[in-house]
């Protein structure tokens, strides 16, 4: 079964808004609702829809087996060393050594009704950061082993 | 409250619906895309219910990455009337 023209346009079109919105859900975990597994998922989704419309050998250009291995070691190995970071500060493991300590995600939170700071939270954004980039690896491994396996008939 | 109510019974009449075109559907890409409907009915549920959280998982995982995973399984496998 081949797919027309229409819906691998339609993949190539919607494949950056879907990455970039789940890097959005991900990044704004601790905010709004969502947060590392559900931005990992969309972004996965993204990937899905392009290994869907594409045969095989048409999208291993763009999405490689060995980047998405490496985006899942890497995920797991950010959430290990930002969770042990917390033992060399006098905390337990995953304690949170980063909240309002100045640097990228130290501000510190208001008191009272607010919107909401994007640059709050310590150690919870980077812990969000590595469970979405593992959550989009280990997804996207999964399709590729199983749409490598297909044998597509030449048309 | 009504109109709530309204809401919801007529996602829950969606969800029973396409449930059964589920089942009753014998081309199985059909099923497959009937399956991606109930998903997203069963999310816009969750959202209803005031769980945003969920239905974001639900969206994801259900509607996109299961559906995914069920066209890249039907593409391996070859059409009846195509087998003449």
């Amino acid at each position: 079964m081949k797919m027309t023209k229409i819906v691998r346009t339609t993949a190539d079109l919607f494949f950056p808004f879907c990455l970039v919105f789940g890097l959005y859900v991900v990044v704004h975990g601790h905010l709004t609702p969502g947060g590392g597994f559900q931005g990992g998922a969309v972004m996965a989704t993204g990937t899905a829809l392009l290994l869907v419309a594409r045969a095989y050998d048409d999208v291993t250009g763009r999405i490689r087996k060995g980047a998405m291995k490496a985006c899942e070691a890497t995920g797991l190995m950010l959430f290990l060393l930002a969770g042990l970071g917390g033992l060399f500060h006098g905390r337990a493991f995953l304690g949170n050594w980063l909240a309002q300590a100045g640097g990228l995600f130290g501000n510190r939170v208001e008191l009272g009704a607010n919107a909401g700071d994007l640059y709050t939270g310590g150690l919870i954004p980077l812990l969000n950061f590595g469970v979405g980039i593992e959550v989009l690896g280990g997804l996207t491994v999964i399709l590729l082993y199983m749409l490598s396996g297909i044998k597509e008939e030449k048309k | 409250m009504t109109p709530f109510l309204l809401l919801q019974a007529l996602v829950l009449l969606g969800l029973i619906v396409t449930a059964v075109l589920i089942i009753s559907f014998k081309d199985l890409l059909a099923a497959a895309i009937a399956f991606a409907a109930f998903s997203l009915l069963l999310s816009l549920e969750f959202y209803l219910l005031q769980a945003p959280d969920v239905a974001i998982a639900e969206a994801g995982i259900g509607a996109g990455l299961t559906t995914a995973i069920f066209i890249i399984a039907i593409r391996g496998t070859q059409r009846h009337e195509e087998k003449n």
